[in-house]
């Protein structure tokens, strides 16, 4: 196995998932390399010789300053044609997600995503995917070569275990087309109140809210149980709560004690950060939410009714 | 300006749904309906319209039961159709979806062409990215907020570190996020009309694509075998009489987390 591992940074820092990804690699065995596009980054690339990559490809160009998909999938396309890669992996992640797929087109090249694991049967590569809300557990295989997946965030912790990784530059020649797309502004995550990640309780809102106003619902039950408040990704978006509250793929990953899911259907990528509470309750309306798969105590009913009695009697409780 | 949406036709309830053991292919004989996440790309398309002028093309590639999640679209107000729908074309993966997505949308040379956030059954959020790569088009995924003009898309996203804003000339692919608008329901008029609005049924060898590039034969990812998942502890679901606020508080004192 020829395995290349995309090596996604920010501020400065290689990436965690990725690191993690780049240790499972190396622990399947055979030749392990990474690639690190970006401008300025040459400096990064040693470092991850210690999570198992013996070599780490580098394009260090303007045109891949910004964290963008298609100057990225130019890059990839030439390095896993050149070098023969079999497998390139992926730590999911919005941008890594759109390199992906657009290498898969670019190679006409077979991507499996949300894996959970990887494993080798029978000198076969097998990707584990839990599908249609982790209902069923699919294993997927891949037609011909170079094998391309995403493998879900958060699912492999970066080990080290190996020394230096040689470092090799590479040149790439850009489509227009993949500069077509320009980053105006690149925000930077601001970091409001006090952080969901140390709480024992939290009470999450979700677009069953139907309001911004509503939000005060879940603040009032959740500082009635001495918890922090939550939100999901819609509701973040329509602006109804801060960024910094988000639970999920792209937000925060949590395990508090006790989970409160108030209107939130449980969308695979909320459910990615916070399915290891300790108990999670769910209050929707609609029986057929898939949160109803994985809460311990679901609650079929209208949340403005339910969340003011409930947030009642644990204050009578508490007092 | 011309607009093309893609557009799934799903099955109903998507965590309930099954995958057949014989084919292993998802089990799309029950309820279908659009996927709710498309309905968004729909509704963006029809503000663009609504404030700019134009038109609306509905593009779907599916069952032929997917002339009802066509219908939807038109009836919500898009002002035509076309249907990619072929026997040849099932069981495609993300390799055999471009390939035929991208040559249904070719030759329309929409200036904006949308997407949803990610099919409800298959939840990859993917798609858009490799027709863009096979079209040679920009593409900005993940949009909550969109403005077209002067030839241009800005769209403002999140990412894990915050939100980027980025812009891209016509003609561009963008994926919206199910928070940028709320969907219009289709109004009874919308519905009357849906059925007379010009809509197209191709098949996969009229889009000149290759049969051996689409269905099993041109998708590179195979299912192999589906498992059960892992058991977890039991699920208490109880129904709402009045009641749930004290079964709820009874429950977290039980469990100790009161
Ligand atoms: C790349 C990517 C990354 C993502 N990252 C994240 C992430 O980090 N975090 C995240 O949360 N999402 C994320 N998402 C989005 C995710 O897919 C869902 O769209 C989102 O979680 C849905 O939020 P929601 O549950 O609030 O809204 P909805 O899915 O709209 O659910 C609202 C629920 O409220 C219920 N409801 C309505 N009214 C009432 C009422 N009166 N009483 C009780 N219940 C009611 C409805 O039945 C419904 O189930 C991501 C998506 C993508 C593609
Ligand atoms: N068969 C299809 N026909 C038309 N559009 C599709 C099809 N499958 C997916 N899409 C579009 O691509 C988006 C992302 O799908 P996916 O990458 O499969 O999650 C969906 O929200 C739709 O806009």
């Amino acid at each position: 196995m020829r395995t290349l591992v995309f090596l996604e940074h920010h501020e400065g820092e290689l990436l965690k998932p990725s690191l993690g990804v780049l240790s499972k690699a190396a622990e399947l065995g055979g030749d392990v390399s990474g690639v690190v596009l970006g401008s300025g980054v040459r400096d990064l690339a040693a470092s991850a010789g210690a999570y198992g990559a013996s070599k780490v490809y580098v394009a260090d160009q303007p045109e891949l300053e910004k964290p963008l998909p298609q100057p990225r999938v130019d890059a990839l396309g030439k390095l896993v044609s050149d070098q023969g890669f079999d497998t390139v992996l992926f730590a999911a992640s919005v941008l890594s997600a759109d390199v992906a797929a657009g290498l898969s087109a670019r190679l006409g090249a077979g991507l499996n995503w949300d894996l959970t694991d990887l494993v080798q049967e029978n000198g076969t590569l097998i990707g584990k995917r839990p599908a249609l809300g982790d209902t069923v557990y699919v294993d997927v295989g891949w037609n011909g070569e170079p094998r391309l997946a995403l493998i879900r965030a958060g699912t492999f912790d970066p080990r080290e275990s190996g020394g230096e990784a040689e470092v090799e530059d590479f040149q790439v020649d850009f489509e227009d087309f993949s500069l077509g797309a320009n980053m105006v502004e690149q925000a930077h995550a601001e970091s409001e109140g006090p952080s969901i990640e140390d709480a024992e309780v939290i009470v999450a809102g979700g677009r069953g809210l139907g309001s911004p106003d509503n939000f005060k619902l879940v603040e009032e039950l959740a500082q009635a149980l001495g918890g922090a408040v939550a939100a999901t990704r819609a509701v973040v978006d329509a602006g109804w709560y801060p960024y910094s509250t988000q639970v999920g793929q792209t937000g925060k990953t949590v395990s508090p004690k006790l989970y409160i899911a108030c209107g939130i259907s449980g969308a695979i990528q909320h459910k990615v950060g916070m399915q290891s509470s300790g108990v999670i309750v769910a209050i929707n309306k609609d029986p057929n939410a898939p949160i109803f798969d994985f809460c311990d105590l679901g609650v079929v009913g209208d949340l403005h009714e339910i969340v003011p009695k409930l947030t009642e009697l644990v204050r009578q409780r508490k007092s | 300006m011309k607009i093309a949406v893609c557009v799934k036709h799903v099955p109903e309830g998507t965590s309930h749904a099954r995958i057949d053991p014989a084919t292993k292919r998802l089990d799309r004989s029950g309820e279908g309906a659009i996927n709710p996440f498309d309905t968004n790309a729909v509704e963006e398309a029809l503000r663009i319209k609504d404030a700019q002028g134009g038109e609306v093309l509905v593009v779907s590639m599916g069952p032929q039961s997917a002339q009802d999640s066509v219908r939807k679209a038109l009836a919500m107000g898009a002002d035509a159709a076309l249907l990619v729908t072929d026997d040849a074309a099932a069981g495609s993966d993300l390799v055999g979806t471009t390939n035929v997505l991208a040559a249904a949308l070719e030759p329309e040379g929409a200036d904006l062409i949308l997407f949803g956030q990610q099919a409800g059954d298959s939840d990859g959020a993917v798609l858009w990215a490799a027709v863009a790569d096979r079209l040679r088009r920009p593409v900005i995924s993940q949009v909550a907020e969109l403005t077209v003009a002067d030839g241009k898309v800005t769209g403002k996203r999140q990412t894990e570190f915050g939100y980027d804003t980025i812009e891209a000339p016509l003609p561009a692919v963008v994926a919206v996020s199910d928070a940028i608008n709320e969907p219009r329901y289709p109004s009874l008029k919308g519905i009357m009309g849906a059925r007379s609005k010009p809509q197209r049924a191709v098949t996969v060898s009229e889009l000149g694509v290759d049969a051996g590039g689409v269905g099993e034969p041109g998708s590179k990812t195979v299912v192999q075998a589906l498992n059960d998942p892992p058991p977890r502890g039991d699920t208490v679901k109880i129904e709402d009489d009045g009641s749930a606020a004290e079964k709820i508080v009874e429950y977290l004192a039980e469990k100790k987390v009161l």
